[in-house]
This record gives structure tokens, C-alpha cells and sequence, in this order.
């Protein structure tokens, strides 16, 4: 059977994907029958020159993971779009931000400031007594030069045309699974799945989470996780707990839910036909909070109550880049890089 | 007062059918003057304004979303405000962590009968919006003043 060359490229990653490559175990040795490595920096020394050295589209299947934190992500992104035929954002920061993207809201400067001036129990008795902080030029003699910390945090989408997604943080065996069955399909026929295919669930969580769900789910006080100890047999969500499970693609087979007995933070992303997971959730939450007892809280107890989510953004866009923070950031780019 | 930012803000008015969109008929009826820069838009009730919309009208252009809808507990469908009240909670403070002025999203109820109330909200949002810098979020606004 001829093989296939596959690349894993990397932009801000944690590891956490390739562990799951590597988590593979057995799974590995009838993908490695099928395909011929081409680049993955975790597994052996492969060096950006010999990519560079291949012909356009040489590259069979890329994987990237990881999401364009700096002027080198995005390089590395375009240079392998450019060498490979099939693009594969695998993993949920290349697929929505993950959770670098929460970084989002600042820029740049703001979180230099605040990792090297402004930061917890930074001062001059640490051993940063000037403050120094990383620049993208320095020259004394000899130019040199390190990849520039960008302002904003993006999908992989934002910079390159992307042809299938592989959510999930990290994704599971059973997408690859699916994975290898798209692989070999391709090696067998030459056939792909449409472009923009999801490989995960086609349903929400809830539908693959076996706790019992009440009729009618009323919250009429928000916990989080470490303030109880959750019944592993109800639904979260009835007993307080703000689990992202109606809004997040199933796919991961309620590792979360069922296996940690934890809320689902809704790392596969939004659900089928489901633009914005993030509104949509914190619409759902607010309809069913204190949903029995409206008129007796009143508009203040109302509030109160509502004020007792912390942190909106991190709930509830944990893992998903909100449409107008690319595109505003996007346009904050284009005006800078035309003013130059 | 300090000075203006951005002279001609645009604002989305989400009026409830039962009372606040009432309240705007009225105020025409009555010619009471309010400025020219809302585009109000009718739905059934204040609670089907769907968090998406108030985004989405924010990232289209406007410098402004109002919500108006019924008095607590007078609600046509019993319940619709209390929702958009505990909704717009969230969302000014999802707005806030965004990089978006909470300013530029307010909430009022307004009756069908208190049409005074309705111009007062409007022309003081809007000129609170003029002591704004213009939306943070505008992207398409060439495209929406195209439009109109």
C-alpha cells in the first residue's frame, strides 16, 4: 500500500496533543502501516529547512495544533498550508483558541506588563530587579531577533484555509477511530469528507452524559465545583453547577462528566448548528436561574443572584474565540500592519 | 462636560410589543422630539432578545443597544422581563471583560403609557454615547451607513 506523508506542525502549544497522538498505544501501529512522517518535533529532530525544501503539496495531511500566539505560529502555519494538501486544526486551540484565547480581551503590552512589571509578588528584591522584559529586536554587533508576541490569540482559521476539524482538548481515540477511517478512505479511493467536516459527535454532550436529567432544570443557587460534592448520578446543571453540556459537541464520551464527575467546560467546541456556544449558554443559564422564584427574589434578588456567576468570559467562552473579538482583532492587525 | 467623542452615535432600541414599542407609538402621536439616531426594532417580548442580537447589533455598527420592555411582574407572558433582567446582568458583564463600555448596553422598563419616560431614556442614552469613543467593536459600519 503506498503511504502517505503526514505532518504535525505546532503553534502555541501545551503538548497535551501530542500526548494524545502518543496515547495511541496500539492504535499506532496500523497508522504507522499507512503513513510516512514528514515532521513532528516532539517525536524526532525534523527542521523547518527540510519543509521548506519540499515541493508544494507534498504533504499529504498536516495536523496542526496549537493557536497563532506569535508572528512565528503564523509562519509556520502558512508554510505548512502552502507544502500540504489536507489541513487538519486538530486539537481545540488550533480549532477555536482553546484556552490561550482567553488571553484575548488584553493586548500585547498589557500582558508583558503584567507577567514582568505589574505581577504578583514581583518586585525588586526578585531576581528581574530591571524589569527586563523579552524584545522581538535586539542588536549589539549581530542583529538577533525572537518571534513577536502578537495581540491577539486566533483559531487557526484566522490565518489559513482549514479543511477539517478534530476538536477536543486533547482529542480521544475514538476521533481517531474516525481519523484513520478518513485516512485510509483517502489512500483506498482518493475520496475526503466535505470540507469544514466536525470529527466528533453530530449530537450535544447531554445527549452522550448518562446522569439522570430532571423534567425541568431550575438553579436557584450557583456553586462551583469545589463547593460540593456533586451526586455522580444527576445532572450538574440541577444541582447547580454550571456545566457546558446543552451548548458543546459530544465526541468525547463524557470524560468530564461521567469519568471526573466534574462539569463539562466545553472544549469540543460549539454544538451542530450552534454559531455562538458561548450567548447561547449564558442565555440558557440565565433563564433557568432562580427560574421558580422570579417574582419573590424581585429585580434586585434577581441580580444578586446573577452576580454570583463569577467570571462570564472564562465560563462560558473557555475554550471559543467569540466571532467579534477575531474580527476585531483582525482589523486592529490590518490597520497596524497598513500604518507601517 | 467633557468632550464629544463621536457626535452622531447609532443605537438599536429593542422595544417589547405590549409595552414599550406602545410607549414609542405613543411619544410619536403625542410629537414629543427625541433624536433621530435610534433605529428601534419591535419583538414580542423583551425576553426574546437573544444575547446574539445585542452582539451582533454591536459588531454591525451600533454604538448602542437599549433593551426596553414591561414593568417587572406586569410582563405579558409572566415571566419574559424577569429572563432579560437576569440576562442583561450577565452580558454587561461579559461586555465589560470583552473590552466593551457596559455603558453601551442598558436595560429600562417602560410602560405603554409612559411615552415621557421613553424619549427621556433615549435622549439620554444617547447623549451619554456622545461622551463615548465609537464602538471598539464597529467593523461594518461603512457597510450598515451604506444601507441607510
Amino acid at each position: 500500500m503506498k503511504k502517505i506523508k503526514l505532518a504535525v506542525a505546532a503553534g502555541s502549544f501545551c503538548g497535551g496533543c501530542d500526548m494524545s497522538i502518543i496515547n495511541l498505544n496500539e492504535m499506532l501501529i496500523p497508522i504507522e502501516e499507512v503513513i510516512e512522517l514528514v515532521f513532528w518535533q516532539v517525536a524526532a529532530d525534523f527542521k523547518f529547512e527540510d519543509v521548506e525544501a519540499l515541493q508544494d503539496k507534498e504533504i499529504d495531511i498536516c495536523l496542526y495544533h496549537g493557536p497563532i500566539r506569535t508572528s512565528e505560529h503564523a509562519e509556520i502555519a502558512h508554510l505548512f498550508r502552502k507544502k500540504s494538501k489536507v489541513m487538519i486544526a486538530y486539537g481545540s486551540c488550533s480549532c477555536f483558541g482553546g484556552i490561550p484565547q482567553l488571553a484575548n480581551p488584553y493586548d500585547a503590552q498589557t500582558i508583558l506588563d503584567s507577567v514582568y512589571t505589574n505581577g504578583y509578588n514581583i518586585d525588586e528584591s526578585g531576581p528581574n530587579q530591571n524589569y527586563m522584559r523579552p524584545k522581538s529586536e535586539y542588536k549589539k554587533g549581530r542583529a538577533m531577533t525572537l518571534p513577536k508576541l502578537l495581540d491577539s490569540c486566533l483559531p487557526l482559521t484566522s490565518e489559513v484555509d482549514v479543511n477539517y476539524f478534530v476538536p477536543g482538548c486533547p482529542p480521544v481515540p475514538t476521533q481517531w477511530e474516525m481519523l484513520v477511517d478518513i485516512i485510509t478512505n483517502f489512500i483506498k479511493k482518493g475520496e475526503l469528507p466535505p470540507k469544514g467536516t466536525v470529527v466528533a459527535g453530530e449530537t450535544a454532550l447531554c445527549e452522550e452524559c448518562g446522569r439522570e436529567k430532571p423534567e425541568e432544570i431550575v438553579i436557584n443557587r450557583f456553586r462551583r465545583p469545589f463547593e460540593i460534592d456533586p451526586d455522580p448520578e444527576k445532572c450538574l446543571l440541577s444541582q447547580g453547577i454550571i456545566c457546558m453540556g446543552p451548548a458543546t459537541r459530544a465526541g468525547c464520551g463524557g470524560q468530564c462528566t461521567l469519568g471526573a464527575n466534574m462539569p463539562c467546560r466545553g472544549c469540543f467546541g460549539p454544538a451542530p448548528g450552534v454559531k455562538d456556544p458561548g450567548l447561547k449558554m449564558l442565555s440558557a443559564i440565565a433563564s433557568i436561574g432562580g427560574a421558580k422564584i422570579e417574582a419573590e427574589l424581585g429585580p434586585e434578588g434577581l441580580k444578586k443572584l446573577m452576580e454570583t456567576i463569577p467570571d462570564p468570559f472564562g465560563t462560558f467562552y473557555r475554550f471559543f474565540t467569540p466571532e467579534y473579538i477575531i474580527k476585531t482583532k483582525k482589523k486592529v492587525a490590518e490597520e497596524e500592519s497598513s500604518k507601517k | 462636560m467633557s468632550e464629544l467623542l463621536n457626535p452622531e452615535p447609532k443605537v438599536i432600541a429593542f422595544l417589547c410589543k405590549w409595552c414599550s414599542s406602545n410607549a414609542a407609538d405613543l411619544a410619536g402621536v403625542s410629537r414629543m422630539k427625541y433624536p433621530a439616531n435610534v433605529i428601534t426594532i419591535v419583538t414580542p417580548c423583551s425576553g426574546r432578545v437573544d444575547p446574539t442580537y445585542i452582539f451582533d447589533a454591536l459588531a454591525g455598527g451600533a454604538d448602542g443597544v437599549i433593551v426596553a420592555g414591561c414593568h417587572p411582574g406586569e410582563c405579558h407572558y409572566v415571566t419574559g422581563n424577569y429572563k432579560t433582567l437576569k440576562r442583561m446582568v450577565l452580558v454587561k458583564e461579559l461586555a465589560a471583560q470583552m473590552g466593551i463600555e457596559d455603558e453601551r448596553i442598558h436595560l429600562e422598563w417602560i410602560s405603554s403609557s409612559e411615552a415621557k419616560k421613553f424619549v427621556k431614556t433615549m435622549t439620554e442614552f444617547i447623549e451619554k454615547l456622545k461622551h463615548l469613543p465609537p464602538n471598539p467593536l464597529r467593523n461594518n459600519r461603512v457597510a450598515l451607513e451604506a444601507k441607510h
